[in-house]
C-alpha cells in the first residue's frame, strides 16, 4: 500500500519478530549452559553465538567436540545443519537481490529461521514494497531476536558455570534436539528423512571419525527428496484424474 | 575438555561457513534460480542431520556408560510426543526435562 510509511513497516517487523522472544530466550540460555558445561569460557560461548547465530548448528558443534570428534567432522556436521540457510538465501534473492552489496551482506548475517519465515511471507503479500521497505522490515524482525540471542547466551553461560554436575545436563542436548525435530516432521517426506537418518546413524554408530552421522545425513536428505518427488507426482496424477 | 585450538577453529570456520551459506545466493549468484533437485535436497538437511545426531545419544546415553536408561528414554519420548502434538519447542523441552528429573528422582 502506498500509504504505508517506512516507520510503520519497521514496527510491523518488530511486532512480527516479538513472539519469537519466547523461544529465543530459553534456547540461547540453554546453549550458554550447555557450552560452559562442555568447558567453554563465557567469552568463547558468546563469540560462537555472535559469529554463528544458528542454535541447532551451535549445539551440534559442541556435542561433537565434547565427544572428541575430529575438528573437521564437527565443522562439517554443523555446517550440514545450516545448509538450509542456503535455501533461505536463494528464496530471498528475488526480493533483496537489488540491494547494495553491504546491505545484502548484513541481511545475510541476520538471515535466521525467524527473519526468513516472516520476510518471505510479507514480501509475497506486499509485492509493491520498495527495496528499502523490504530491508526495513527484514532488519526490524531481527531487532527483538538477535540482541536477545547474544544477551541470553551470556546469561546462560554465567548460570552454567555455577550449576553442579548432579543436574543430569548430559541430556539437555538430546531433549533440545528432539524438541526441535518434532515440529519439522510435517510431511511424509520429512518423516522419511528423519527415519532413514536415525536408522543409518544407529547402524553406523561405531564408524570412525563420527562419519556415521554424515552418511546418515546424506541418506536422510536423499530419502526426503525422493519421497517428496513420489508424493508430488502422485498428487499431480490425482489432480489430473 | 575441548582442545582450544579445535574449538576456535570450529568457532571461526563455522561462523565463516554459515555466513557463506547465507550469502551465497543473495550476494553472489543473484537472481538465477536453483535447479529444483538441489532445492529439494536442501529442504531436508536439518531434518536429516539432527535425528541422526540425537538417536545414538538417546539409545546409548553417555551418563550411564551407554546402558539404556528408563528416565532418559521416557524424557525423550515425552519431548518428541509433546513436540509432535503441540509443535511448541519450549513446552516440549520443559515437559521433557520434568520427565527426566521426575524419573531420576523416582528411580534414582
Amino acid at each position: 500500500m502506498a500509504t504505508e510509511t517506512t516507520k510503520s513497516i519497521f514496527w510491523q517487523g518488530v511486532r512480527d519478530g516479538a513472539p519469537f522472544i519466547l523461544v529465543i530466550i530459553p534456547f540461547s540460555t540453554l546453549f550458554g549452559v550447555v557450552a560452559t558445561e562442555a568447558g567453554l569460557s563465557v567469552f568463547e560461548t558468546l563469540t560462537m553465538s555472535v559469529l554463528v547465530i544458528a542454535g541447532a548448528a551451535q549445539f551440534t558443534a559442541i556435542e561433537l567436540l565434547r565427544n572428541d570428534a575430529p575438528t573437521v567432522i564437527a565443522l562439517v556436521s554443523a555446517l550440514a545443519v545450516n545448509l538450509r540457510m542456503a535455501m533461505y538465501s536463494a528464496s530471498l534473492t528475488p526480493y533483496l537481490g537489488k540491494a547494495t552489496l553491504g546491505q545484502r551482506a548484513w541481511a545475510a548475517y541476520f538471515l535466521v529461521d525467524q527473519t526468513f519465515a516472516c520476510s518471505v511471507l510479507k514480501f509475497d503479500q506486499n509485492p509493491d514494497w520498495t527495496i528499502g521497505q523490504r530491508l526495513t522490515y527484514f532488519f526490524a524482525v531481527a531487532v527483538p531476536i538477535c540482541p536477545l540471542w547474544y544477551l541470553f547466551t551470556v546469561i546462560g553461560a554465567l548460570i552454567g558455570s555455577s550449576i553442579p554436575d548432579s543436574f543430569a545436563l548430559d541430556f539437555a542436548i538430546p531433549i533440545t534436539f528432539l524438541a526441535l525435530i518434532a515440529p519439522m516432521l510435517r510431511t511424509r517426506a520429512h518423516l522419511a528423512a528423519a527415519f532413514v537418518s536415525v536408522v543409518t546413524a544407529l547402524l553406523l554408530n561405531g564408524l570412525v571419525y563420527n562419519l556415521g552421522l554424515l552418511i546418515a545425513g546424506l541418506a536422510g536428505m536423499m530419502a526426503g527428496a525422493q519421497v517428496e518427488l513420489i508424493d508430488s507426482r502422485r498428487a499431480d496424477r490425482e489432480g489430473n484424474a | 575438555m575441548i582442545d582450544p585450538v579445535a574449538l576456535w577453529t570450529v568457532i571461526i570456520l563455522l561462523g565463516a561457513g554459515s555466513f557463506a551459506l547465507r550469502f551465497v545466493f543473495l550476494g553472489l549468484i543473484g537472481d538465477k534460480p536453483l535447479p529444483p533437485w538441489v532445492l529439494r535436497h536442501l529442504r531436508y538437511t536439518a531434518v536429516a542431520v539432527l535425528p541422526g545426531l540425537v538417536a545414538p545419544l538417546v539409545i546409548w546415553p553417555e551418563a550411564t556408560g551407554g546402558a539404556l536408561d528408563a528416565p532418559r528414554m521416557a524424557a525423550a519420548v515425552v519431548t518428541l510426543g509433546t513436540g509432535l502434538l503441540t509443535r511448541n519447542v519450549v513446552l516440549s523441552i520443559c515437559l521433557g526435562a520434568a520427565t527426566l528429573y521426575g524419573g531420576l528422582y523416582l528411580l534414582g
